[in-house]
């Protein structure tokens, strides 16, 4: 599905990603785990190709969509991506969701009834008309969540998506996660939280200062780290 | 003070009244400003899009200069749009000095940098995050830079105000490149400037209070249309 070879990339002369290989495949939750400043972020912003890699490529159903804008286009309308602080659009909840469906062309009682199921599932039915700007970061991240899923895309990107979540609601996201990606959906999230990376994950990889150092199940990970600075950061859990 | 007092009673009898020259010069004025905005707007809110939005050689430099052109007095455009549409001018042809046409561009030409420039201000405003969940969405470019603009809008909207009202406001254009022609190019600020001169203080102070009600009346307006504008 997704697939991301050889790709560096450098920000004001410091290399933030070095030659990271990884790919994600549909039905599969790969977890990108790492302190921070790793280039978990990064990473994830390349595979959604809002940032292109210095040297290396990604190749979205083995095409490779670093090439031209038009690519890149086409690949990102088969994905979402939820950033760790989303930003809402100053508008209704609802028109926030249905903006995925609005930009496709999609209008009229079919894109609020959606919005409407999309609600339920995070759990904010009758938030249709509120101003998404009055939303506290919870809500806010849950109506981002709701407003990706809702293109039903093939592959979701997921930036540190449960941060800001109380550990109920984080729990009601995580269960959505887990819901696409039986669907097929290919998923990626960085993660800094280990036991959530073992709870949803099927694969994890370890980012330490811009090199994946290790990709497994997470068993593998948490049982058997294949190095000293593998064992060092999955010790914290 | 009593003067003051009586001219006021008197101006606000000529309004109530609806007094025919009141009327008629009022009508001019927004007429020929809301002309001059809707113009300047069709202009400006595109150029300052794609100045924001597109990155090339010297662009500190156009920025720099349209802030610059913000206070550009009104007599000198005046006297630039005159000499371009005077009879020996390159525009003399069109015969639009002293008529309502020449005033709307003269107008248009004085507002434009700040509508340009307040619009640049306005994009810049929007943070990148919105562009980058637009796209991450799949939004093309052309839907991002709609996206954006849509959440400027409250501040575009200020813009385009700011404008309109230094149009309404302004005297040096309308007097030069209109005439203060009665019945033809009289606006409100060249009225009251010959009444006053004239010594017809209540007709003048009935404009100026027309004029400061218009900013108003408009303020008022924008404050309730951007408290209902998320939904």
């Amino acid at each position: 599905m997704i697939e991301a070879i050889g790709v560096w990339a450098r920000r004001g002369g410091a290399e933030i990603l070095r030659n990271v290989s990884i790919e994600a495949k549909e039905g599969e939750i790969l977890a990108i785990i790492g302190p921070t400043g790793s280039g978990k972020t990064t990473l994830i912003r390349i595979l959604n190709l809002l940032d292109l890699p210095d040297e290396g490529s990604v190749l979205f159903d083995r095409v490779d969509v670093t090439e031209d804008e038009r690519t890149r286009f086409l690949a990102r309308r088969r994905m979402a991506m939820v950033f760790q602080k989303p930003a809402m659009f100053n508008l209704s909840v609802e028109k926030n969701i249905s903006y995925g469906l609005r930009i496709r062309g999609a209008s009229g009682p079919t894109v609020r009834d959606r919005v409407r199921v999309a609600l339920r599932e995070v759990g904010l039915s009758g938030y249709e008309k509120r101003r998404a700007f009055s939303l506290s970061g919870g809500e806010a991240q849950r109506v981002a969540l709701a407003r990706a899923l809702i293109t039903d895309p093939e592959l979701l990107l997921l930036d540190e998506a449960t941060a800001n979540l109380d550990p109920r609601t984080a729990e009601t996201v995580e269960d959505l996660i887990r819901k696409a990606a039986e669907g097929g959906l290919a998923v990626v999230m960085a993660t800094h939280d280990l036991d959530q990376a073992v709870r949803l994950a099927s694969k994890v990889g370890v980012l330490i200062e811009g090199e994946l150092v290790q990709v497994g199940s997470p068993e593998e990970i948490f049982k058997s780290p294949q190095s000293e600075e593998v064992a060092h950061f999955v010790r914290a859990r | 003070m009593d003067e003051i007092g009586a001219g006021l009673i008197r101006a606000i009898e000529l309004i109530l009244a609806l007094d025919p020259a009141v009327v008629e010069i009022t009508v001019r004025s927004l007429a020929i400003a809301v002309t001059s905005t809707a113009l300047a707007s069709i202009l400006t809110v595109p150029l300052g899009g794609l100045i924001h939005f597109h990155n090339f050689r010297g662009k500190r430099a156009v920025v720099n200069l349209i802030q610059t052109l913000y206070s550009l007095p009104t007599v000198t455009v005046g006297l630039v749009v005159f000499l371009l549409l005077s009879r020996s001018g390159p525009l003399g042809s069109l015969g639009l000095l002293f008529t309502p046409g020449g005033m709307v561009i003269g107008q248009t030409i004085l507002i434009s940098p700040i509508m340009i420039g307040l619009t640049i201000a306005a994009l810049s405003g929007v943070g990148s995050s919105v562009r980058d969940t637009a796209v991450s969405l799949g939004a093309s470019k052309v839907q991002a830079i709609f996206t954006i603009m849509i959440e400027a809008r409250a501040a575009m909207l200020a813009a385009v105000l700011l404008g309109f009202g230094r149009a309404l406001s302004e005297v040096g254009v309308a007097m030069m490149i209109g005439g203060n022609i009665r019945g033809y190019t009289r606006v409100l600020t060249t009225a009251i400037a010959l009444e006053t001169s004239r010594g017809d203080i209540e007709f003048s102070m009935a404009l100026g209070i027309i004029l400061i009600s218009i900013s108003l009346i408009v303020n008022l307006v924008v404050n309730r249309v951007q408290g209902n504008w998320w939904a």
